[in-house]
């Protein structure tokens, strides 16, 4: 579980990337994971190639290896998972000397890892770039339904005062001795998310009666209106593109 | 359960993202009409709510914790439209800003986290609440028999989707086996812990829960009623004795053995495209035959069924109330 502290996924730099449109990168992202996403394990030369994209957008976007390493951790559970494939995998096994292995199974674990890694690699890098707002924006101009994006942002922009909502909750349970081991010990934490919710419900509806007052007609105002020349819409999509000629060619050459 | 890119295959990822979007594209045409302006808020915020509801771990057993998931919670608060759109929003925020789960694997996400535990879990809310007795204890009781139940359907959808989408060599009858018997034990957290909150808020806005409208409060004891331990006690078992069954015949059977003998399993030569769009483990992924297909088909209909109930059900509520 990521915290949720939004600010903390951005990366303050000035780079090519951070400058680019937010709506091209967006694109760049969903095309380069798309890529990623069908290519055969099996053609672990294409990897390589994604490989050397997703650093490359690393360096020139300036992202720390450290800062990006420890946002990867959303996909651990996974990693372990396909550690256990080779073992309980079926078809011909190979032996290590102590313990046999599926071939399969080692392949499709091979591609679980890569395609995680390189997947969560290209939304990191997409919002270490990008601010949240622009982000959204870039939704938006991507055709993304504008109310979905706006209860996006809603909840974006509310999520770390709920949660520092339930963390003093919290701290006031701990405070009074609260420190349960056990499931029956739990009612004190369900309570609390009930009355969290209540809170959160009536958070809802006094915003929506301020912004009514302030206008709101059901459609979130856009600020600003940007046109993305077709050059920028280019140089951001370039490397994606490379990935997917990579994988038309991985797939078919499968 | 946030699958990772490619996690199944591209045929899988593409017809869950079809049925997803079309299932949300309703909720949200339905939502902007009963609730109109107030949407966009009020989702939002409760989205907030259910993020963090997420990170709010609660003890499971021995210093280990769970988290909850919140479909069903989400749906009996909202209703399951609201429920359902809510989730939605935050695993497509989660993938997005916080690479928990894959961008290209929204499609399989949002349907075994949002829609099936939302829509499911409300219809099992409706069947719960009609057999316990009226009252503010049916409400937590059927709240928690449906918050396990949803974690468990959850589970089922993704090995049915294993089954289609497979991208490991292991059978779906293990797929299923595992993951529906750590999801029987999960949802006991699950529903635990969304009964208390359910309860919470009855006992201080009753009116913000979506699943009591209608309901006399007043009526019954108050008190969670018996029926709702037998009723789980009998499920929980049956869930163990079908996965334990499935261990019992988890070796190849006859038919798999004649195609061996027979040779004619090499016959069966996938090209490239077919393997694209349907995995060939998944065929291969079948052991035996005869009795994963029933499983998958009876686990399936029985899926579909309890979501759309769900629906319909979300709409026959809306009609009345929506000129009232």
């Amino acid at each position: 579980m990521g915290a949720g502290h939004a600010h903390a996924l951005y990366v303050h730099e000035h780079s090519p990337i951070h400058a680019a449109s937010p709506e091209a990168k967006v694109a760049a992202v969903l095309l380069f994971v798309l890529s990623v996403a069908i290519t055969p394990p099996l053609q672990a030369w294409a990897f390589g190639v994604y490989a050397v994209l997703l650093a490359s957008a690393l360096v020139v976007g300036r992202i720390p290896l450290r800062f990006f390493l420890l946002r990867l951790v959303g996909i651990l559970p996974f990693i372990l998972l396909a550690l256990m494939v080779p073992f309980v995998g079926s078809g011909e096994r190979i032996d290590l000397g102590w313990v046999s292995v599926s071939r399969e199974g080692l392949w499709a674990a091979w591609g679980i890892i890569a395609k995680a890694t390189l997947g969560a690699g290209a939304a990191i890098v997409l919002v270490a770039t990008t601010e949240v707002p622009a982000v959204l924006a870039g939704l938006r101009t991507l055709k993304v339904p504008s109310v979905l994006v706006a209860i996006a942002g809603f909840m974006i922009r509310y999520l770390e005062l709920i949660a520092d909502e339930m963390g003093r909750m919290r701290q006031a349970m701990t405070a009074r001795g609260h420190d349960p081991r056990w499931l029956w010990q739990a009612r004190p934490i369900a309570s609390a998310s009930g009355a969290l919710f209540v809170r959160a419900y009536e958070r809802g509806e006094r915003v929506h009666s301020a912004m009514m007052a302030r206008g709101y007609t059901g459609e979130m105002p856009v600020l600003e209106e940007r046109e993305t020349p077709v050059a920028s819409w280019l140089a951001v999509l370039a490397g994606p593109m490379v990935a997917a000629v990579v994988a038309v060619i991985a797939v078919v050459g499968s | 359960m946030h699958a990772p890119d490619g996690f199944l295959n591209a045929g899988t990822a593409v017809a869950t993202g079809v049925v997803s979007a079309g299932t949300i594209g309703m909720a949200l045409r339905q939502l902007k009409q009963t609730m109109s302006e107030k949407v966009v808020p009020v989702a939002g915020i409760t989205a907030a709510f259910i993020f963090a509801a997420q990170m709010f771990n609660f003890p499971v057993a021995a210093g280990t914790t769970g988290h909850l998931m919140g479909g069903a919670l989400a749906a009996i608060l909202l209703g399951p439209h609201l429920g359902a759109l809510v989730v939605t929003v935050v695993v497509a925020v989660q993938a997005l800003f916080f690479a928990d789960g894959g961008l290209t694997a929204l499609g399989y996400n949002i349907l075994n986290m949002a829609i099936v535990p939302a829509y499911g879990g409300y219809a099992l809310f409706g069947i719960f609440k009609r057999i316990l007795p009226n009252g503010r204890g049916g409400i937590v009781g059927a709240t928690a028999l449906a918050a396990w139940g949803s974690v468990v359907l959850s589970a089922a959808a993704f090995s049915i989707q294993w089954l289609f989408g497979a991208t490991a060599p292991i059978p779906f009858t293990r797929v299923f086996a595992a993951m529906v018997g750590v999801h029987v034990l999960i949802g006991i957290g699950e529903a635990v812990i969304s009964a208390l909150a359910v309860g919470a808020v009855l006992a201080s806005r009753p009116d913000l829960v979506h699943g009591a409208k209608g309901v006399a409060l007043g009526e019954g004891t108050g008190k969670v009623p018996m029926r709702v331990f037998v009723i789980g006690g009998v499920l929980v078992s049956l869930a163990f004795a079908t996965i334990v069954s499935q261990f019992a015949v988890d070796n190849p059977d006859g038919l798999e053995w004649v195609a061996e003998t027979e040779g004619f399993a090499e016959q069966g030569a996938e090209h490239a495209w077919s393997d694209f769009l349907f995995a060939d483990y998944a065929t291969r992924g079948i052991e035996n035959e005869t009795l994963s297909l029933a499983i998958a088909g009876i686990v399936g209909t029985l899926i579909t069924l309890l979501v759309a109930w769900g629906i319909l059900r979300a709409f026959r509520e809306r009609s009345p109330g929506a000129t009232a």
